[in-house]
């Protein structure tokens, strides 16, 4: 069975289409369209984009779903809502412990879960945290996609790496915490635990003074980043964008302050609006962001009460919520995360649905890719930060 | 560089020497080796790994090429995105279905020699997914693979240990003989063929040329 | 902001025509919603989207249901008397009736201008197997393009008006719409090595089956 011997007769067709061929067009002519991914080190993991070309600058750009669609939902169905909870670690694995949080949120609502005052400021820490570590992350990947290679994303890292150490510590696991349960947390952490976290996050300020020395200014990033792929706050808000890109195009929804979700009321923070809804302001957003969680934090460490970190009267065998449905969502780092659970009385969530804040972002990157080249429609892409495990489920 | 050699290691020594006279031979300022034992030694310190993540092991991978690991100490630093100038597939994720024809398309393309790592559960069994229906049962069902990593991810020391035991394998190949390396003999494939899309799975579901299910233990 | 009787009573004076059912969420989270007939769904939606008490500019969320067919056992309970003149009989007549299976597809709407919601909408098809059809809402709300694209995919439901119907996640071949709740997935558990309950039982047959040929080459980790 050897390919190369032409007598071998192939023992099962393949499927490969072209990657690359030329397209006619009544308005522009000859087009070539390129297969972009799955595999392609700019586009964050298996992610495909079939750009049509004119010369370098895109004509359409046709984004493909699916090569990650590990069937989450169906999953989750058929197991308990208990049993789900790992696998949100791996919806969106930069961020386990935010996507932890938005489903036991969502259960909570569900089964009318109450949870201590603790363990809502020990959720707001964690998630907090998290959000350092995807803006760092994904301002390092951002730099990758505009050319860097690899060296902003190395001073990500580092400081991913403190905090990843955080987490380990306290859930045993680097990436998949699995920490949130129906009505609390799963682990109180220890005073040495907050002392560390606590030295982290007072040093924070320091490491994204460096980050913005080294990158905000550089004259290369305004180039490539000014006015590239605007987005205007209406169309945004027609196409469900959230998070940090509907921020960038200056509307004001934050899901912590709009639905004042766990304790995120008596936290005092301010919500960084952009003005011009391009790559650049995207960025910025994410730096602010961090400077804006870096205060929650440093109250919460400051106002941390004590007492018990998870609901006396939460159960954790044979949880078994009323017959109803309940959609419960937050402001993760990309955007809004929700839940959509429907019970039928049983174990297992009759109707699980994930509202990923990944995918539905990407429903207006035509449009703000076309007329740019393709350099920046991977620049724009990266602005927009997905996660593949989140945007297919 | 008085101490004995570091690693017992299965390397064919130079001609009819032993390793204690090359050793020897070695205090005196004289370096003996085979071409065969070079070969591999450059080889196994210069792995070009495809650049290439599927899903969360990739962040585990990425973590291991930054500054805390540094996979550059074992000289695999460089991730290829091209699969022709790559030498190493990790296969860092789950494969579904709609992904398994473009991992064996890359496999494919890649020049031999090529090693395969499949890092994580996923890759190697479906793993906490293993029950979905777009989910392909362990990536060995297509291609082969030399060295598995388990783990929900792997940490980066694993899969720098795995690393370690793919350059192991590389130094024990030989080049020539009735044992010779696969990549040396004509008659062991290179490529893979690619299962088509089909209406309610991939077509086959498995190269039976490559994978078959192990026979169960028979219970006491 | 309004309680969502408020919105039928309203919508019903605009559109006297249209069926609007409220619908009941017995759960704690006591989320209400209002499930719209498919022929009147879109001038509702952009009535709900434009008018300017509500503004439901944001359609946070498209998910789709399947509810298959459900035998429902009704027990009604008589008090018939005694003929003989004895004590009243108490008896349980069990009337067990079909309920045909329907796809649903559920949206939150919110409002981003006036930070307000969220109103839940339902639209139902008329059964799950020739009759799958819904008008898209894609044409109001942007956002359902990506999440219709899904339920068409998962679930089946044709929506017509959306721009680009096609498969978001399985490939174009793909015939199954696999997160309904009769879809028999592909059996490929021919081998299990951990014990893993649901996933053994699954692996079992094919254990049986093939209990004789080694593996050729491979396959042991």
């Amino acid at each position: 069975m050897n390919p190369f011997t032409p007598s071998a007769p192939a023992p099962f067709a393949s499927a490969p289409g072209p990657t690359v061929r030329a397209v006619h067009d009544e308005f522009h002519g000859d087009l070539l369209e390129v297969s972009m991914g799955p595999q392609h080190p700019s586009t964050h993991g298996v992610f495909r984009m079939v750009a049509t070309l004119d010369g370098e600058q895109l004509v359409k750009l046709k984004p493909v779903f699916g090569y990650l669609h590990r069937n989450h939902e169906k999953i989750a169905e058929n197991t308990t809502y208990l049993g789900s909870m790992p696998y949100t670690d791996r919806l969106d694995y930069l961020c386990s412990m935010s996507t932890n949080w938005a489903y036991a949120l969502a259960v909570e609502k569900l089964a009318g879960q109450a949870v201590p005052e603790r363990a809502q400021y020990l959720r707001i820490i964690m998630a907090e945290l998290t959000r350092l570590v995807n803006h760092s992350c994904l301002v390092g990947f951002l730099f990758n996609d505009l050319g860097t290679s690899f060296t902003p994303l190395l001073y990500a890292f580092r400081e991913r790496e403190k905090i990843i150490d955080l987490f380990e510590a306290l859930s045993g696991s680097r990436m998949m915490c699995n920490y949130q349960r129906f009505g609390g947390c799963r682990v109180d952490p220890t005073p040495e635990w907050l002392a560390a976290a606590q030295q982290l996050v007072d040093n924070f300020p320091r490491f994204l003074d460096e980050y913005e020395r080294m990158l905000t200014g550089n004259e290369i990033m305004l180039a490539r980043t000014q006015g590239v792929g605007r987005l205007d706050a209406t169309h945004a808000i027609n196409a469900g964008i959230t998070g940090p890109v509907l921020r960038a195009s200056g509307v004001d929804y934050d899901l912590r302050k709009v639905d004042a979700y766990g304790f995120y009321a008596q936290f005092d923070f301010r919500v960084p609006l952009g003005a011009h809804g391009d790559t650049y302001d995207r960025y910025m957003m994410r730096i602010l962001e961090m400077r804006e969680s870096v205060k929650i934090l440093q109250q919460a460490f400051k106002r941390l009460p004590a007492g018990p970190i998870m609901d006396p009267k939460a159960k954790l065998r044979g949880f078994r919520p009323k017959a109803g449905e309940a959609y419960g969502r937050l402001e993760g780092p990309k955007g809004e995360l929700g839940f959509f659970l429907i019970s039928d009385g049983s174990p297992n969530p009759y109707r699980y649905r994930v509202r990923p804040p990944s995918l539905i972002n990407l429903t207006l990157l035509e449009e703000m890719c076309l007329g740019h080249t393709i350099a920046d429609a991977v620049v724009i892409l990266g602005s927009i930060d997905i996660v593949l495990g989140e945007v297919d489920r | 560089m008085s101490d004995p050699v570091a690693s017992p290691t299965p390397f064919p020594a130079a001609g009819n020497i032993s390793d204690a006279e090359r050793e020897d031979l070695r205090r005196h300022g004289i370096l003996m080796t085979s071409l065969e034992e070079l070969h591999n030694w450059g080889r196994s310190n210069s792995i070009w790994p495809l650049q290439f993540g599927l899903a969360c092991c990739a962040i585990e991978m990425i973590a291991a090429a930054t500054a805390r690991f540094d996979i550059a100490r074992f000289g695999a630093e460089i991730f290829r995105p091209s699969p022709r100038q790559a030498d190493l597939m990790i296969v860092s994720g789950t494969v579904t279905k709609k992904m398994a024809p473009q991992v064996i398309r890359l496999w494919n393309q890649m020049p031999e020699p090529k090693y395969c790592i499949a890092m994580g559960a996923c890759a190697i069994s479906g793993g906490p997914f293993k029950q979905g229906y777009n989910v392909l049962k362990g990536i060995d069902r297509f291609i082969p693979v030399d060295i598995y990593i388990p783990g929900c991810p792997p940490r980066p020391e694993a899969l720098l240990n795995g690393l370690i035991q793919l350059q192991k394998q590389i130094k024990a190949e030989q080049l020539t003989g009735p044992n010779a390396a696969r990549f040396t003999r004509p008659e062991e494939p290179s490529e893979f063929p690619i299962p088509a899309y089909g209406a309610h799975d991939l077509v086959p579901t498995k190269n039976d040329a490559v994978w078959a299910p192990p026979t169960p233990e028979a219970k006491a | 902001m309004e309680t969502l009787e408020q919105i039928r009573a309203r919508l019903l004076l605009a559109y006297p025509a249209a069926q609007i059912t409220f619908v009941t969420n017995p759960g704690p989270a006591a989320e209400h919603s209002l499930l719209i007939e498919a022929t009147h769904a879109v001038e509702i939606a952009r009535w709900l989207r434009d008018d300017t008490a509500l503004r439901l500019d944001y359609c946070s969320n498209a998910t789709g249901v399947d509810w298959p067919d459900k035998t429902i056992t009704d027990v009604t309970t008589t008090t018939e008397p005694d003929p003989a003149g004895g004590p009243a009989k108490t008896v349980e007549t069990k009337t067990a009736r079909l309920q045909p299976g329907y796809l649903e597809a559920i949206y939150h709407l919110y409002s981003i201008a006036l930070k307000q919601g969220p109103v839940v909408i339902r639209l139902r098809t008329a059964n799950r197997t020739d009759a799958v059809t819904l008008p898209s809402l894609t044409p109001i709300w942007r956002s359902c393009d990506f999440q219709e694209r899904e339920i068409f995919d998962l679930y089946g439901i044709i929506f017509t008006g959306h721009p680009d119907l096609r498969r978001l996640l399985m490939w174009d071949e793909f015939k199954d719409h696999p997160m309904r709740k009769d879809y028999v997935e592909p059996d490929d558990y021919e081998w299990e090595p951990t014990a893993h309950g649901a996933v053994l039982e699954r692996a079992k047959p094919h254990q049986s089956a093939a209990a004789a040929p080694a593996p050729k080459t491979g396959g042991t980790p």
